[in-house]
């Protein structure tokens, strides 16, 4: 088969697919086109999150699986990576969704808003080929700029980073400028801000630093106070929006909510940054601070429980969206439990010097991440496609209503399967690798060697197989729930 | 109807939500210049980068109840005195190796990173580099063939040859030996160094 067949046939099954899923762009409006766009490269990097997750998750089973190919740190990168940027893609698709609707007029700068998304876009895919072709370089500025940082979660070279920012930037003003021109209310007010926020942390991980104790200083910054202030304030505001639009629950009350879940989580999470300043060389202070503050942030967490379950359960759990309402409840638990309580339980100093950098972290990470911001992006992802069918009935005796429910069970059972066999994992590399053997590469070892761990990351593999057979399950979905459906949603009444 | 309440109102929780995050940004902005200005490079926590030309070791303190970095005479890396200028040169270099590298998805970095191969936070102080005399010959023919060179203390990971030089492998020892001196609040808790008696 020669170039051109190749390309022809891969135009000709391109547009097989387009006939079989059968969307129509027309039902959406051109600022929710945008947004849908985001969430359609959010799914491709979701898929591809957890594919290398899979491979890096064999290489702790088979350490000789693509050894020299794509070693584990390749992967690994390219898991986490993904994740945080399927994450942001997902974030700006929910933003761009609820815009128009919130601030009651179109987006102002729609095609600057295009240009930006085809611009990351771009950038995206060089940086991930980047990644698995080039993978390293030289220890000199040159490959900080073009090849990777090597900076856990922001790895992302020097220019795309430079990149993103001016991204942000069209995005920011996108924001600001369609509220100004329609009308501003408290959501938007607290979006606004954020998105400050969100975006100006992102700078404080743009320099390079010798003093690895400064370095790390700064990267807890952008980590710490994305996962554990703007982004949980960010989904704060989704979800205030979304339980307005899915339940009915009266404005005033969301609005209000809002702001004491952002006096709770900033006022917890901020300084709560300090669980992180325990051990990398900085000043002693941070042991009482950190752990005081940290240990409060869960308040918030439990705050939006009751919050989503207290309106959902006042509306009787009538919403015009199930699959959508389902996951939003996945989200006030996984929050909970995978930030609140997961966190909180090596949140404390005297736990955390001998939890920290285990097995434990990589529990806590798995179910918190999941838990607060996958849910609540896949829930748009059915909010997007219910109206992208032209805005049809979509509750559980929609057709096909097994792929929507299987694939929200075998998701979220993968992820706690993972999340507790990573915990087995941790509680045993703290204890032997740890306490008994004080931290050496001999007891770093013996932990890993040791069976009840080596079982765990046997039990990962498969609960990682869950999650990723949930996934393709949830593409499938997305891509043909309410096809053919004739039913209009269901009316919501605010009350 | 009522009067809405103190608690339930808009406004309130407002304000308080104003007030809450600015005054916990302000006491971070201040606790941040603090931080940065007692681990600069060459205080009491974060040692000048010319420890290098020094003896380290990490010892338990039984009155503190935690182990603190000790430093002693001199004990020159590589034969060589470096200068402070020369020092943080080579130190740097080591340290943009790791990142250009991608050490941390694999290694944690006094404590941060990924779980796949050991702490590098001590790493310079490790018994597994048999003793004093062979520890840099080892850590640089590891560091530049760690697949012919391999210790993997029997679980089969070995690390991959990053085509690491062995000028950049200098580099990366002088860094580790750096950092192996960083007052780290007690972490690793009863770490056994390559100076420690069995
Ligand atoms: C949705 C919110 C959260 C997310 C996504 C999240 C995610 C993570 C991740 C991925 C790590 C590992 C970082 C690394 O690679 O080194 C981590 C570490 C940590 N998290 Fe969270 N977290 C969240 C909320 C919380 C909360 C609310 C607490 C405390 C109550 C907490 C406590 C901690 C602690 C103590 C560590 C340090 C672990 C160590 O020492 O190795 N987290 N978090
Ligand atoms: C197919 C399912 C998955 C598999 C097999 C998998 C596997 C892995 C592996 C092997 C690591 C490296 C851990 C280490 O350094 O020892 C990792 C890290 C991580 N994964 Fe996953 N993963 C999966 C799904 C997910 C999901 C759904 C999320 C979140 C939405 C996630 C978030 C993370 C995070 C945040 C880390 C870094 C944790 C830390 O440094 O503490 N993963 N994963
Ligand atoms: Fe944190």
């Amino acid at each position: 088969m020669n170039a051109k067949e190749l390309c022809e046939g891969s135009r000709a099954n391109y547009a097989n697919f387009i006939t079989w899923v059968a969307l129509d762009r027309s039902n959406l409006s051109a600022g929710r086109q945008l947004s849908v766009n985001y969430f359609i490269v959010a799914v491709i990097l979701f898929f591809a999150q957890l594919l290398f997750g899979m491979i890096a998750a064999t290489q702790f089973i088979f350490p000789n699986f693509l050894y020299d190919w794509l070693d584990f740190s390749v992967n690994r990168m390219v898991h986490i990576n993904a994740m945080i940027v399927w994450m942001l893609y997902g974030f700006i698709g929910c933003v761009y969704w609820l815009l128009e609707e919130e601030s009651g007029t179109d987006i102002v700068g729609l095609k600057l808003g295009k240009l930006a998304f085809w611009v990351l876009t771009g950038a995206v895919t060089i940086v991930v080929l980047v990644y698995l072709l080039i993978q390293t370089g030289a220890g000199k500025d040159s490959s900080l700029w073009l090849i990777n940082e090597g900076r856990e979660y922001i790895e992302a070279p020097r220019w795309a980073d430079i990149g993103i920012v001016i991204v942000m930037l069209i995005f920011f003003y996108n924001v600001v400028a369609t509220f100004s021109k329609g009308k501003w209310s408290g959501i938007a007010g607290v979006l606004t801000l954020d998105l400050v926020a969100l975006a100006g942390l992102y700078v404080a991980g743009m320099f390079y630093m010798t003093n690895i104790t400064h370095e790390q200083f700064w990267w807890w910054w952008v980590i710490h106070l994305w996962v554990e202030a703007t982004w949980e304030v960010l989904v704060g505001v989704i979800m205030a929006w979304s339980l307005m639009k899915l339940l009915g629950v009266r404005r005033q009350i969301v609005t209000t909510w809002l702001y004491i879940e952002v006096a709770l989580m900033f006022g917890s999470g901020i300084l709560g940054l300090g669980h992180h300043y325990f051990w990398i060389g900085t000043p002693e202070y941070w042991l009482t601070i950190g752990g005081f503050f940290s240990a409060l942030e869960p308040i918030p967490l439990v705050a939006m429980v009751v919050h989503a379950m207290y309106d959902a359960g006042s509306h009787s759990f009538k919403n015009s969206n199930h699959p959508a309402v389902a996951w939003i409840i996945a989200q006030a638990f996984g929050n909970f439990f995978g930030a609140g309580v997961w966190g909180f339980m090596h949140t404390l100093p005297q736990i955390n010097m001998f939890t920290h950098g285990t097995q434990w972290s990589a529990s806590h990470g798995h179910l918190a991440f999941f838990g607060a911001y996958a849910t609540i992006n896949i829930a748009f992802f059915y909010l997007a496609i219910q109206h992208w069918r032209g805005d049809v009935w979509m509750n559980s005796d929609t057709a096909n209503a097994w792929r929507w429910k299987w694939a929200l069970g075998l998701l979220n059972a993968g992820v706690v399967g993972m999340t507790v066999a990573l915990l087995i994992a941790g509680y045993e590399q703290s204890f032997i690798e740890r306490a008994v053997e004080g931290s050496t590469w001999g007891g770093y070892f013996s932990a890993q060697n040791h069976p009840s761990f080596q079982s765990a990351m046997v039990w990962r593999w498969f609960f990682g197989l869950m999650t990723f057979s949930g996934l393709i399950l949830l593409i499938w979905d997305l891509l043909t729930i309410g096809k053919g459906e004739t039913r209009k949603a269901q009316e919501i009444v605010e009350h | 109807m009522n009067e809405t309440p103190l608690w339930a109102s808009e406004s309130f929780w407002k304000k308080t939500a104003i007030w809450v995050t600015a005054g916990s940004f302000l006491i971070l902005v201040v606790l941040t210049f603090d931080s940065l200005s007692q681990t600069q490079a060459g205080g009491k926590r974060v040692p000048a980068y010319s420890v290098i030309n020094k003896k380290i070791d990490y010892v338990y303190q039984k009155d503190l109840h935690k182990s603190m970095p000790v430093i002693g005479e001199t004990e020159l890396l590589f034969g060589k005195e470096y200068t402070e200028a020369e020092a943080e040169q080579l130190v740097m270099l080591g340290k943009k190796t790791t990142q250009a590298k991608n050490c941390m998805n694999c290694h944690t970095l006094l404590g941060n990173g990924a779980y796949y191969a050991p702490d590098l936070t001590k790493a310079y102080l490790d018994k597994g580099w048999v003793n004093k005399e062979m520890r840099e010959d080892m850590m640089i023919k590891f560091l530049m063939d760690p697949e012919k060179n391999a210790r993997t203390f029997g679980s089969n990971r070995k690390m991959p040859n990053l085509d690491i030089t062995e000028q950049e492998a200098k580099g990366v020892v002088a860094f580790l030996k750096w950092m192996s001196s960083i007052d780290t609040n007690g972490f690793p808790y009863n770490f056994k160094t390559i100076n420690a008696e069995d």
